[in-house]
């Protein structure tokens, strides 16, 4: 089957990969480029886990298609931190005990930083809609939703 | 196990570190199953029965195989049938003639989604591409979806040679149901004629799935001498072990199981699917296979746990003394026996104290999927029924929900109806925190309604092992054997291995072990993980201690009952005349070496003495008349923990657990059409809450220690779930005034319990 | 095994003719957030994939007469994000923004939740309600068609092979004027629609309703237009009678199946309460867009 080759940015660095009409922008990732901090909970967009940023726009990597990414730039959980540094997010993550077994984690942060790029002040009520294209079932949201708005808070320096 | 530790003294447990897994989980490079890979890895895929219930009478595969990139296929000619043989799976008990044909389909298939082949291909499209070749040729039978259906006597029979068990005489046709279980104690109808007020209700609830968030995923390579490697998201590598073992009839040694950072199990992966066909389709193509499932596949044939109907009934005095209780639970087992009824039988009234108690339970196949465990297996539904009952008993004697419960309270030294006398609980304890919270006293606003209700459960302990090197710089490596299925157990060992050492948290590193470094594990289940897991590791720690102590005696020459260990320090025992200048953990391991080789503890025990859970849950809820949506606005989980090891983690298990609840409560059911496929397999039309849903969920940690484990622990993960299904109804039912017995409340049967309510 | 092809044309002529040239076999990409739904499920089997995002025009929001031109390709978030637009029209925004997460709005264009033929699409009622129009170009040319026109059933168009659908046009937003869509879903989020109802009114000075459009989704095979509907309102102050004759006039047009999503009973009683809430909330935005 012949295969497309694809030039894209992932989390600041020139790649490119190989990938079939049908493979999506997240097996890429996954099995192409080997970034598996993007999760599969479902592969039909309604659990978020292989949730990253396409030139600059959530979306779940589930439904891209690899050959779409041609020319884009992704950002995925592994670009999270910087240097070694943790992301607020990250770190409030663990300070809060906001995850359990970490599998929708990634997709979480992912779609948590976005939320708080748009909204950096966001109410409970905000943090609760920001994350509810990520499904979590160790949680109940409870310690994830102060997580967010703890890390609001210190990035806001408030 | 002795010695337990007061409060007072403690340093490291009831605080609050971060979880050694913590930051792998936080960017990515925590590795779950489908992230292992292996160079030159084939991609196994199953072909599934479109058909609730056929006979199979052919299977080609030849197509299949000539395709260019198909390396191996694997039907049920590629496994041994198994006899009758059963063994303990977490909670359930699993008989291997069932697993084996649960796993690959052998005479017949019996739910949508039943395994008859595999493929492995050098990719999934090719993989996709050979399922599509493979000709089944079935002949389509009757079948039957519903409990209640299946039990009748002209039901569609799953299984031709399955006579109900536990009816005496045999029954001389078969049956679907497979099993009736009885428990009693006391004289129920004596009891029914002293009471005064009688309650009697018949309760329905629909199969939920686990939910987990990662597929099951596997990878297997098999050597050509037999040799065998599993990777796989397990909640028990040992009992994957076991269970590949035993269906493949290989030997115990020639497979190891490393498990992997597990997305979420809830009891969905206490039993293997896929690890004997990856084992097999990499025997036979020579490459390692990797077998990831959709979600689809997780919904068809993985989980979930039953269905359920059940009656109750309950009689009590005037003055809130209940005098007799009847239960019939009729659980759906799915494809094979093997439901959660026997638990749930006995969870059903283990909260109170009761001299006339009859329970009925039946175990029912029906074509659905096989059930799996799900968190505290049964008791949710037993609760729901149970629960509610007691609500509208409370209701009808005009006493306090909470006084009602406290009244007829089971406490130390109760007699349950199945066996042993409860030891020390703290059900009275959570009972009186909710009576106390503010949240009991809140003013409700129009169209909203407040519920009550307790859960109970078990708990276990069980086989469990842990090592504890202490590394040359005086570190420690801890290695346990009881997976960490995510709730943060493997803090929580570490926390207790740092408490009895006496050094900081972030020196002790916990790995889970594989099945090669130590010895069985039984399944992180039965809420056992930070109970038998933390003993082990605190044996496994004072063994240390001992070895550590005598390496000071001989290097200090003093005799060993001269040294006690405190602070982290071999120290002169107080009041001892023999003084020597104390040793640090560092110190002493730098001298390991010379003084007798590396020093470590080691733990083999079965956990005994498991203290069972009991917890207290206040929710309230807003309903929509107009169109029968509920809206959860507040809820509190009361509950004793024993102790909290790991406050943060522990308060997780609880919001977890209670999320849970309300999904099965409100949203969440298998959907069959009449052609008895599965409508909803995915995660749009099956409902898991989502963070919108749900309000913050408060939690009240009542620690009555388990006299038992050396720090008090009791296992909490699974007695969070229990309540939540009744506490909402009841909520719902009183914001209506109309007595909703239904699983789940979703809008539409809301919407018609209040269209139909009498005027 | 057939070969699955990509094209990303830059132009709409390349577009429509590779589409034409693929005899039914090709399928638009845009969002993709159904289309790559359906492949993997194995429920169609396209041989080529035309992405038309690379066509600028397609991808434009554009303020003109009064109204606005909203090219196909414009993904929901765009939309959302475009506080001109969303002044003008929040009951559109208000459908769009129920189309699925964050995320998968991201992806999920206006053009694509039309094509895609969903009985239950969000957006469909609201851009019905709010007299959209869809420009469609063919291999023989442009024409436009009102938006209840597009779908005919489920999963089904009026499009003919090489048709796609460009842009949706809005006309001017007269004073007084206002829209509202909202829908029944058993989660907050995350869910399809079991009843979706759009409202669309303006008000004479008096608070007179002069002119509506109502429109129901997830009732029927195919999103309605109720003309009966906006008749119980067209003359009114929209109070309570009419609110009453709203939700009669709603489920009297509504021919609902019982699914896994919802009962027909529930359906029919819900599309009433779902209308007359939609009505409420265009009432108060028509009084408030006064000028």
């Amino acid at each position: 089957m012949a295969r497309h080759h694809v030039r894209a940015t992932v989390n600041g660095d020139a790649v490119e990969f190989l990938c079939e009409t049908g493979q999506t922008l997240l097996e890429a990732l996954r099995d192409e480029l080997r970034l598996t901090g993007t999760k599969e909970g479902c592969g039909t967009g309604d659990c978020g886990a292989c949730s990253v940023m396409l030139d600059g726009r959530l979306v779940c990597s589930c439904l891209v298609l690899g050959v779409e990414a041609e020319g884009r730039s992704i950002e995925t959980i592994e670009g999270m931190a910087v240097g070694e540094a943790l992301h607020p997010l990250q770190q409030k993550f663990l300070e809060h005990a906001a995850l359990q077994c970490g599998i929708c984690t990634p997709g979480i942060l992912i779609a948590a930083r976005a939320l708080l790029e748009r909204n950096p002040d966001p109410t409970e009520a905000e943090v609760r809609d920001g994350l509810a294209g990520n499904l979590c079932r160790c949680t109940g949201y409870h310690k994830i939703v102060e997580a967010v708005l703890a890390a609001a808070r210190e990035m806001r320096g408030a | 196990m002795s010695s337990a530790i007061g409060t007072e003294d403690l340093k490291i447990v009831g605080s609050r570190p971060l979880r050694p897994d913590g930051v792998d989980k936080v960017t990515g490079r925590a590795r779950y199953g489908a992230d292992v890979s292996l160079p030159g890895q084939l991609i196994g895929k199953v072909l599934r029965s479109p058909h609730p219930h056929a006979r199979i009478l052919a299977i080609d595969t030849s197509l299949a195989l000539a395709l260019p990139g198909v390396k191996a296929v694997v039907t049920r000619d590629d496994f041994p049938d198994m006899p009758d043989e059963y063994a303990a799976a977490g909670e359930l008990t699993i008989n291997y003639r069932d697993v084996t044909r649960n796993m690959m389909a052998r005479e017949k298939v019996l739910y949508d989604g039943h395994p008859v082949a595999a493929v492995a291909a050098i990719s999934e499209s090719v993989a996709r591409e050979a399922l599509k070749l493979i000709k089944v040729d079935y002949q389509v039978l009757p079948h039957v979806i519903d409990v209640r259906e299946a039990m009748r006597p002209d039901a569609p029979l799953l299984h031709e040679a399955q006579y109900t068990e536990g009816v005496s005489p045999k029954p001389d046709k078969p049956s679907n149901i497979a099993k009736r279980l009885e428990f009693s104690r006391g004289d129920v109808a004596a009891g029914f004629a002293r009471a005064e007020v009688i309650v009697e209700r018949e309760f329905n609830t629909q199969p939920v799935h686990q939910g987990y968030i990662e597929p099951q995923a596997c990878l297997a390579s098999t050597t050509e001498d037999g040799q065998v490697e599993l990777w796989t998201s397990t909640q028990g590598h040992f009992m994957f072990r076991a269970q590949c073992a035993k269906l493949l009839q290989m030997e115990v040694s020639r497979i190891r199981v490393t498990p992997t950072e597990i997305g979420g199990g809830f009891g969905g992966k206490n039993n293997i699917y896929n690890e004997p066909l990856a084992i097999v389709l990499s025997r036979k193509s020579h490459r390692p296979v990797k077998m990831v499932m959709s979600r689809e596949e997780v919904f068809r044939a993985t989980g979930p746990t039953s269905g359920g109907n059940v009656k109750v009934r309950l009689g009590a005095t005037k003055d809130g003394r209940i005098t007799a209780a009847f239960a019939e639970l009729n659980f759906q087992a799915g494809a094979y026996p093997g439901s959660s009824v026997a638990p749930a039988s006995m969870c059903a009234f283990t909260r109170y104290d009761l001299d006339n108690v009859r329970v009925i339970g039946h175990d029912v196949t029906c074509n659905r999927p096989k059930v799996a465990a799900y968190r505290a297996p049964g008791a949710p539904i037993a609760a729901f029924a149970v629960e509610s009952a007691i609500d509208e008993l409370a209701g009808k004697l005009a006493i306090d929900p909470i006084e009602f419960r406290l009244k007829n309270a089971a406490r130390e030294g109760t007699q349950t109806y199945y066996g042993p006398k409860l030891g020390t609980i703290g059900y009275v304890e959570t009972l009186e925190a909710a009576r106390a919270h503010p949240h009991y006293r809140a003013p409700l606003g129009p169209d909203q309604g407040r519920g009550v209700a307790t859960g109970f459960w078990f708990n276990i302990g069980g086989e469990t092992s842990a090592t504890v090197n202490i590394n040359e710089d005086g570190t420690v490596a801890l290695m346990h054997g009881t997976l960490d299925v995510a709730g943060g157990s493997r803090a929580a060992m570490a926390m207790m291995v740092a408490e009895e050492l006496g050094i900081p948290f972030e020196q002790v590193r916990p790995i889970v072990g594989d099945t090669a470094v130590l010895g069985f594990n039984f399944i992180t289940a039965g809420s056992r993980g930070t109970f038998a897991g933390g003993m082990a590791c605190v044996t496994a720690a004072r063994q240390a201690i001992d070895r550590l102590r005598t390496r000071v005696a001989a290097i200090r020459e003093v005799p060993v009952e001269a040294v006690i260990w405190k602070d982290g320090q071999a120290r002169p025992a107080e009041g001892s005349a023999i003084r020597f200048e104390p040793m640090s953990l560092a110190q002493i391991a730098r001298l390991a070496g010379k003084t007798g080789g590396t020093i470590a503890g080691h733990a083999e025990i079965n956990a005994q003495g498991a203290g069972p859970g009991f917890g207290t849950h206040i929710v309230d809820v807003a309903v929509d008349r107009e169109t029968g949506a509920i809206r959860v606005l507040r809820y509190t989980a009361v509950q004793d923990v024993g102790r909290a090891i790991h406050p943060a983690y522990v308060e997780g298990q609880l919001q977890g657990g209670v999320a849970q609840g309300i999904g099965w409560a409100l949203n969440e059911e298998y959907v069959y059409g009449a052609d008895g496929v599965l409508q909803n397999p995915g995660f749009l039309d099956y409902r898991i809450p989502v963070a919108s849903d749900l309000p913050y969920i408060d939690t009240v940690l009542v620690e009555v220690p388990n006299p038992n484990h050396p720090y008090g622990v009791r296992g909490c993960g699974e007695v969070p779930i229990i309540a939540p299904l009744a506490a909402i109804a009841n909520a719902v039912s009183h914001a209506l005034g109309i007595r909703l017995c239904d699983l789940p409340l979703s809008p539409p049967r809301v919407a018609r319990a209040i269209a139909d309510r009498p005027a | 095994m057939s070969e699955l092809r990509y094209e990303a044309p830059k132009t709409l002529a390349e577009a429509v003719a590779l589409l034409s040239g693929a005899k039914g076999r090709a399928r638009v990409l845009a969002g993709g957030t159904d289309l790559l739904i359906q492949m993997r499920t194995g429920r169609i089997q396209p041989e080529l994939l035309v992405d038309i995002k690379a066509v600028p025009e397609l991808g434009e929001i554009v303020a003109g007469n009064g109204g606005y031109r909203i090219g196909a390709a414009v993904t929901g978030m765009q939309l959302i994000e475009h506080a001109d637009f969303a002044k003008r029209w929040p009951g559109v925004v208000d459908g769009v923004r129920l189309i699925g997460s964050l995320q998968v709005k991201g992806r999920a264009t206006v053009g694509g939740n039309l094509c895609n033929a969903s009985p239950a699409a969000d957006s469909v009622p609201a851009l019905i309600a709010a007299g959209a129009v869809a420009r469609i170009v063919g291999p023989h040319g442009a024409r436009e068609a009102a938006v209840e026109t597009v779908v005919v059933g489920p999963g089904k168009t009026s499009l003919a092979v090489g048709e796609i659908v460009t842009s949706l046009l809005l006309p001017p937003r007269p004073l007084r004027s206002g829209d509202a869509y909202l829908r029944f879903t058993p989660r907050s989020e995350m869910d399809i629609a079991v009843v979706g109802a759009g409202v669309n009114l303006t008000l004479d000075a008096q608070g007179i309703c002069t002119q509506a459009r109502v429109a129901l989704g997830a009732v029927a095979s195919r999103a309605l237009l109720v003309p009966a509907a906006a008749a119980a309102l067209i003359g009114t102050k929209v109070d309570a009678a009419a609110l009453a004759r709203l939700a009669a006039a709603a489920r009297d047009a509504c021919s609902p199946i019982d699914d896994k999503r919802g009962s027909r009973e529930f359906r029919l009683r819900t599309a009433g309460v779902m209308v007359c809430r939609a009505a409420g909330i265009a009432l108060e935005r028509a009084r408030r867009n006064d000028g």
